[in-house]
């Protein structure tokens, strides 16, 4: 099986950071694995996206056109992304951050207030990391035991507070509308 | 072998394996999107007793791989292709004067100043004009970040096996892409280098290294004898990687990303019955002559897809003495073609071939 999943938002969203928590998933779940970053004269605030592949085959192009998993974290990435989901994908939008909506029939979207529950939860800047939760509950894509696995190899260990407070927003995520 | 796999970017993979391979002295200058390279050996280089210096400009860093490579240490340079421009006086002096040495190019879109976004636009610089002069370099087309780190530590080791500069020839999407990459354990055998410039303490004739030889037969003779150990490069040091062209009536060619994209390409048009086979150099020069010859005996066209306006289907062309036809597919500036329009490529190809 083979999930592309592409990541958008603002710079300082972390959409960089929640694409390598899924690539790390899928380093320790032993799968192919491919992360490559939008790169440009980018900045806080300008647009930013990142492209997931996680595969049982070896991965040809590491590019992402038209996703199976869009996260879409701003208005303008909502806009250029929710047109390119394959037929029976799936959408997960922070609902804080986009307004508009898909008036498509043929994909599943995901509404969270992420930004929301993140300032509510003491976890100012882990709107990303609520998505991710999100995500692997209604997906399947990725194990729990491997989210955690990923969390802790990619949070430095001199910063132990910062794996629980992921871990938090992970399970805020994952028990959202539950 | 250490068998743990590490997530890091083409970039990153490249540095760390340089350093695991003996490279001492690493020379650059920042350009985008080759920079994480020079942030990596900023980085590690002072604690495993190496030399990183950021240079006023890339013309000082490869006259500063000159020096350093003159001395016999393993050395490096890096940049990304308006910066490889800068470099190439350097490079031929390096070629005239027999010195290994690695130079990495991640390239980007030009010409001029260009962009900033992957291309493959210097593949006649690399493969046919590094510089002026007669001379070539070694010039290694890595497709994967884990080939980022394998053939960056083949290209040290063939530098100095041939006395030749080798060229890393990547793209910004290589570059900057995260892949999870294995570094083998390895003591790189480091070979007597008689000819370096390290002090000759009075007990034996002093070494020059110079690329000037101003009378004409000298000269000659001295691109002779380069030219003779061309040879055997090219017997020894011609790679590639052949994938599904057995029965293949459409050989696609590509190298690089573009290769990645190709292979995507070439998985599609065979899940629709079409038989298209992909060829992937890993060294463009020695180009794989023999691989699209190979090919000849069920190949009824050939499809070179680049992120250029058309470089390396010119040696295609040539290898196979235009016996087939050869087509070209590519994108140029920084756009990167995507797998559907490589597949439209195939399956008009194909159509072509049944009428």
């Amino acid at each position: 099986m083979t999930s592309e999943i592409l990541l958008a938002g603002f710079g300082g969203q972390g959409i960089l950071f929640a694409g390598k928590v899924l690539a790390y998933c899928g380093l320790a779940a032993e799968r192919e694995v491919s992360w490559l970053p939008s790169y440009g004269p980018e900045m806080r605030g300008g647009t930013c996206n990142c492209s997931v592949i996680l595969s049982d085959e070896p991965i040809g192009a590491p590019t992402v056109y038209d996703p199976d998993i869009l996260m879409a974290m701003n208005e303008p990435s909502f806009l250029k992304f929710s047109d390119k989901v394959k037929a029976g994908g799936k959408i997960f939008i922070d609902s804080t951050l986009v307004d508009s909506r898909s008036s498509r029939d043929d994909i599943t979207v995901y509404e969270i207030p992420a930004t929301q529950l993140a300032e509510e939860n003491g976890l100012t800047g882990g709107a990303n990391i609520i998505l991710l939760g999100l995500i692997i509950a209604k997906t399947g894509i990725i194990s729990d035991k491997d989210i955690e696995a990923a969390i802790s190899k990619i949070v430095p260990p001199t910063k132990p507070k910062l794996i629980e407070n992921n871990m938090k927003a992970i399970s805020i995520g994952r028990n959202y509308g539950c | 072998m250490s068998q743990e796999k590490k997530l890091m970017k083409g970039n990153e993979a490249l540095a760390e394996a340089a350093i695991r391979s003996g490279c001492k002295c690493y020379f650059g200058y920042p350009i985008t999107p080759q920079t994480e390279i020079a942030a990596y050996m900023a980085k590690r280089m002072p604690k495993v007793g190496g030399v990183f210096v950021q240079a006023e400009s890339e013309i000082a860093a490869i006259n500063m791989v000159y020096g350093a490579a003159s001395t016999g240490t393993r050395c490096m340079t890096s940049s990304s292709s308006p910066g490889i421009s800068l470099k190439s006086e350097g490079i031929s002096y390096l070629a005239g004067s027999d010195l290994p040495c690695v130079i990495v190019n991640v390239q980007r879109g030009g010409p001029g100043l260009g962009g900033i976004q992957p291309s493959q636009s210097d593949y006649y610089m690399a493969a046919k004009a590094g510089g002026h002069g007669d001379f070539h370099m070694l010039v290694f087309a890595p497709s994967s970040v884990q080939e980022m780190a394998d053939l960056a530590a083949l290209a040290f080791e063939s530098a100095d096996k041939y006395r030749m500069p080798a060229m890393i020839f990547a793209d910004g999407l290589l570059g900057q892409m995260m892949e999870p990459v294995a570094f083998p354990e390895i003591s790189p055998a480091m070979p007597e280098k008689p000819w370096a410039c390290t002090g000759h303490g009075n007990k034996r004739e002093h070494n020059i290294v110079n690329s000037l030889y101003l009378v004409p037969e000298e000269l000659e003779r001295s691109n002779f004898e380069r030219f003779a150990r061309y040879e055997t490069v090219k017997k020894e040091l011609t790679l590639y990687d052949n994938f599904l062209t057995e029965d293949a009536d459409i050989i696609v060619t590509a190298y690089g990303a573009s290769a990645r994209i190709a292979r995507s390409a070439v998985t599609a048009a065979r899940a629709q019955g079409i038989k298209a086979g992909l060829i992937r150099p890993k060294t463009l020069w020695p180009f794989p002559v023999q691989a699209y010859r190979d090919a000849l005996s069920t190949a009824k066209a050939y499809l070179s897809v680049e992120m250029s306006m058309g470089q390396m289907v010119d040696d295609v062309r040539l290898a196979i003495e235009c016996s087939r036809p050869v087509h070209f597919f590519g994108h140029t500036g920084g756009v990167v073609p995507t797998p559907s329009e490589v597949l439209e490529q195939i399956r008009k190809i194909n159509s072509g071939l049944a009428k």
